[in-house]
Order: C-alpha cells, then structure tokens, then sequence
C-alpha cells in the first residue's frame, strides 16, 4: 500500500445471495482527502461502507483501510478510523460531557487526555452552557457538529461520515462543512455520503455509485466537463439512472 | 380557502413548538413549508390533521374546523407522516386494500387517482412493506394516503433522505396530482425543492420567517450576492470569516456566496484583500440570490 493512500479497495464485491450489492468497485482516497461517496438510494453505498469500516466481510476483491486489511484486520481498521452513522448514535439521556467522556473511554484515551479533549471541543463548538445538559435536549444541527468532534477524539487517521447533514439547517450544515475542511487540513481524511449535491462540490473528488458499480470517479470539476454539465445535480441526474 | 390556519401556538412543557402562525392555502395550491428539522413543521401537521390540539389559535381544513369538526376532516384529507407508518408486515396490496377498506371504498374505485405511482410498484404487490427499498415505501405510502381521494393532502418531509433523482420523480407525481385538483401542504428541508411550490411558508424555531411565491421571496433578498472562488476553498472562507466588512459567508457549491456590509462595496478591494491573504485563482462575479440564501439572511 502507498503510504499517501489510507484507502485502497481493489475489485472489493459484496453478494447477497445471487445479487451483487457491491459488484467489484476499485478506488483509492489519499490522506487528507475528502472523497464524496454518492449514488441513488440502494445503489449499494452504505454495504460498501460497511466493508471499509470492517463489520461486514466481503465476497471477493481486497481492500485495506488505514493500513489494515479488511479481511485479517477489521479489529485494527476499526480502532484507527471515526464513524459518524445516518442515525444519531450518542447517548440521549448522557450529558455533553458524560458523552465525550464515555466514548474517550471506548476508544482507550487516558483520563488526562479525556479531560483536555473534552474542553478543548466544547469550546470549539460553542457548547460551554449546555455542556451538563443531556444531549437529547439539543437541536439536531448540535448534535450532528458533537457527534462528529466525538468521531474524531482518538485522532482517527480517516473518518467516515454516512449522510452527516440531513435536515439539518443551512447554516448549520455549512457550519459542519467548516469542520470538515478544517478536519482534512490538519491531515485527516473524510469519506462522506450526501445527497445535498451542492455537498457534492465540496470534496476533493467523488465517486458515483450506480447499481453497485462506480459509474463515475473524480474531481467535481472534470464531472462537470465530462458530462457537459453546470453543476453536480445534473451529473447525478445523467448518471443514477443508468 | 382549502386550509386557514389563525394564530396558532403550541407548547410542549417550556418549549414553544409553534408560535402565532398564521397563513392560508388556496383550494388548488401546492403550498410548502420549508425549514429545517426542529421548526415545528411536523407539530403544524399534526394539529391540520387533527391528531393534536393547539393551546391557542383556530384552523380549518376544507371548511372544517380542527376541533369541532375532526371526524369530518379526517375523512377528507390524506395524511403521509415523516415517519413510515404503514404495516411492516402486510404486503404492498394488503396495506392499499386495508386502508381503502378504512374508508370505505375499494382500490378499483380510485385507481385512476393512484395509477401512475402505483404501476410502478405493482410488481412487487406482493412484498411485505417492510421488504421494500426506501423509494417503494414512499410510493406505497403515497398511494394509501390518496386511496379515499382526499381534497387536501398532507406530506410531512416526503424526500428527506432520498436521492436526488427519485427526488425529483416525487416532485413530477405530486405536480400531477395537484393538476387533478387536489390541495397539497409539503413540507421539506430541502431549499431547492421550495422553486416547485406555488407559494412557501419559510419556517424556523416555530415562526414564519416569510410567506410569498418562492420568485418573490427571492426578489425581496436585501443585498448583492457575489459567487467567490479561489484556489484553497477552505483558506478562501477562513479569509472572507476573518475580513471586517462582511455582512455573511457561505459556501455555495462550487462558489462561496459573500455579502458586503458597505453600501458602496467595490469587488476590487476584496480582491486585494484575497491577494494579501496569499490566495491564488480568485474569482469575484455577481449572482442571484436562491431561497436558501434568504432563509439563511433571515434566520441569521
């Protein structure tokens, strides 16, 4: 593996039964890079993800992920990489603090190290006052940005972020788009799923899902020309349908 | 008047889920509430279709009072909550046959109305509900919510989550629906959806922020937007954050929209400014304004 790559996946397949729901899609994602997953719902990204963050055992094909093989070291994969899920996954009725503290703990930090990271975040996200409040008292857009500081406390070397913005409002969205810039600056990658196309034109280059297969892989900008299109919406409408 | 809603509030305990809304939807009309998670919008539909009752305020639905006049309103409106709330395990035809039967009419009787969505998962009849993709299970909800041809329909968040191209397939069915006159309230969170509507109600924190034609709304933006590029997007809105005569950043896509707080704002002293801050390929240019660049010059 290039050591500039932290995901490499090559012809990686995934079958239920006679139906390939992932059917050998190769790719790589260099370190700091945000790369946009995207395709139709059912196109098969969400079994894809869950190959790369090492819960669910491909067919065929090979992939390693933050150095660690998909097949020998899902253990390992999962210890270096943030996940941030579709669904809301911290703990409702844990306070700000009580969650940041639960999950450093999970991911092994030290106490003293519990305790830095934890002023540091809350008060990079604001969240001095309500720091004692329980999380499920917060509005979504809150607690999307704290479940995404959380996904990042033990400095995972790549993040994966499944459709982190939706119904969230536009400030805020663009608010969580700032901490994903700000992420990939400071040398951690991003893989994130959206279907906000104007996302889409945020990351560094993206990849179309469409039946299981990568339709379509690279920056926005050469998307756009190869489709002869204006924006992403357009290129998605072109593609996901086939 | 299909729907009159005056000066409604609700509150759960000390949180003020809808304050003193008031706004009316023409018999016909395609009307959207456009806000994010969190307005009050779901809150809204569920006092419009009878399920909850306002602590102040009055509301109709075709003519019929909210309160006084529920049994009435609940067999005139077709209702398809956020959440999916058909029966996992029945099939697709045995939920359309149990909620035809509901209301006391038959899937042959309306087939008309529900033809175009539901041929295309007719296939499938079979399956149970709790089988079916995301996008099926929109359709099959879709079609039970229109089987007793209701005057006035009810879609809260219908899209939320779904790809832009079955998206967009949404928006065409609900455009054809409205053509055979049926009065509709959609709410979403997706801004760009707002352009399909005849009129937007822009709602945030439980207030109308805005009601108009999605154009108008557009017309009323108070500022010059410029669309801004350059070669580091994210060094690009940490400069435009850090300089003192911004009136808002956000980013746009490919752009960052910017607006001045000057009145006599020259785009060549921002450029200057980007120069000093080491950015490379900039780009300043004038665009339009969009709905969601209201909402946000609104909610700010």
């Amino acid at each position: 593996m290039n050591k500039n790559n932290v995901i490499e996946a090559q012809n990686l397949t995934k079958m239920f039964g006679d139906f390939s729901a992932v059917n050998a899609i190769s790719f790589k994602v260099k370190k700091g890079e945000i790369f946009g997953f995207l395709g139709a719902n059912g196109a098969g990204k969400t079994t894809a993800m869950k190959m790369l963050i090492g819960i669910s055992k491909p067919t065929s094909g090979a992939a390693k992920v933050a150095g660690f093989d998909v097949f020998t070291n899902a253990e390992d994969i999962k210890k270096n990489i943030g996940y941030m899920s579709q669904k809301f996954a911290l703990y409702d009725d844990l306070t700000v603090k009580e969650n940041i503290t639960f999950f450093g703990g999970i991911y092994g930090l030290s106490r003293k190290s519990i305790k830095e990271k934890s002023a540091v975040l809350i008060e990079e996200l604001g969240l001095e006052k309500v720091a004692s409040k329980l999380v499920g008292s917060l509005p979504l857009g809150w607690k999307q940005k704290l479940s995404f500081s959380v996904s990042l406390l033990h400095d995972p070397k790549i993040v994966f972020l499944d459709e982190p913005t939706g119904g969230v409002d536009p400030i805020t969205r663009r608010q969580f788009w700032e901490m994903i810039y700000k992420a990939a600056h400071q040398g951690t990658t991003v893989f994130v799923t959206t279907h906000y196309m104007d996302e889409a034109e945020y990351c560094d280059r993206v990849s179309i899902m469409v039946n299981g297969k990568i339709e379509a892989l690279d920056t926005p900008k050469k998307l756009k020309e190869q489709f002869q299109v204006g924006n992403m919406n357009d290129v998605f409408l072109k593609l996901a349908r086939g | 008047m299909s729907i009159t809603v005056n000066h409604i509030s609700k509150s759960y305990k000390n949180v003020k889920a809808l304050e003193d809304i008031s706004f009316q939807v023409k018999e016909g009309e395609l009307f959207g509430l456009i806000g994010p998670d969190g307005a009050g919008k779901t809150t809204l539909f569920r006092i419009l279709t009878t399920l909850l009752i306002a602590n102040e305020g009055s509301a109709t639905v075709a003519d019929f009072d909210v309160v006084s006049d529920y049994k009435k309103i609940r067999n005139n409106v077709g209702y398809m909550p956020g959440k999916f709330s058909l029966y996992q395990d029945l099939t697709i035809e045995e939920n359309l046959n149990f909620f035809a039967t509901i209301f006391g009419t038959t899937i042959e009787e309306n087939y008309d109305l529900i033809k175009d969505i539901y041929v295309q998962i007719e296939p499938f009849k079979d399956r149970r509900a709790g089988k079916l993709s995301g996008g099926m299970k929109q359709k099959l909800a879709l079609c039970c919510a229109l089987i007793h041809k209701p005057k006035v329909l009810f879609l809260d968040e219908p899209t939320t989550g779904v790809d832009p191209v079955s998206r967009k397939e949404f928006w065409d069915m609900l455009k054809r629906l409205q053509q055979k006159g049926i009065t509709i309230l959609v709410s979403t969170p997706y801004m760009d959806e707002a352009a399909l509507c005849d009129r937007i109600a822009l709602i945030q924190g439980g207030k109308i922020l805005q009601i108009d034609t999605p154009q108008a709304i557009v017309k009323h933006y108070p500022k010059r937007i410029y669309n801004v590029r350059a070669s580091n997007t994210y060094q690009l809105i940490n400069a435009l954050n850090d300089y003192e005569y911004n009136h808002s950043v956000y980013p746009f896509g490919e752009f960052v929209h910017y607006t001045d707080s000057r009145e006599d704002f020259n785009p060549e002293d921002l450029l200057d400014y980007l120069q000093s801050k080491d950015l490379s390929h900039i780009e300043i240019g004038k665009t339009e304004p969009t709905i969601e660049d209201t909402f946000m010059e609104l909610a700010k």
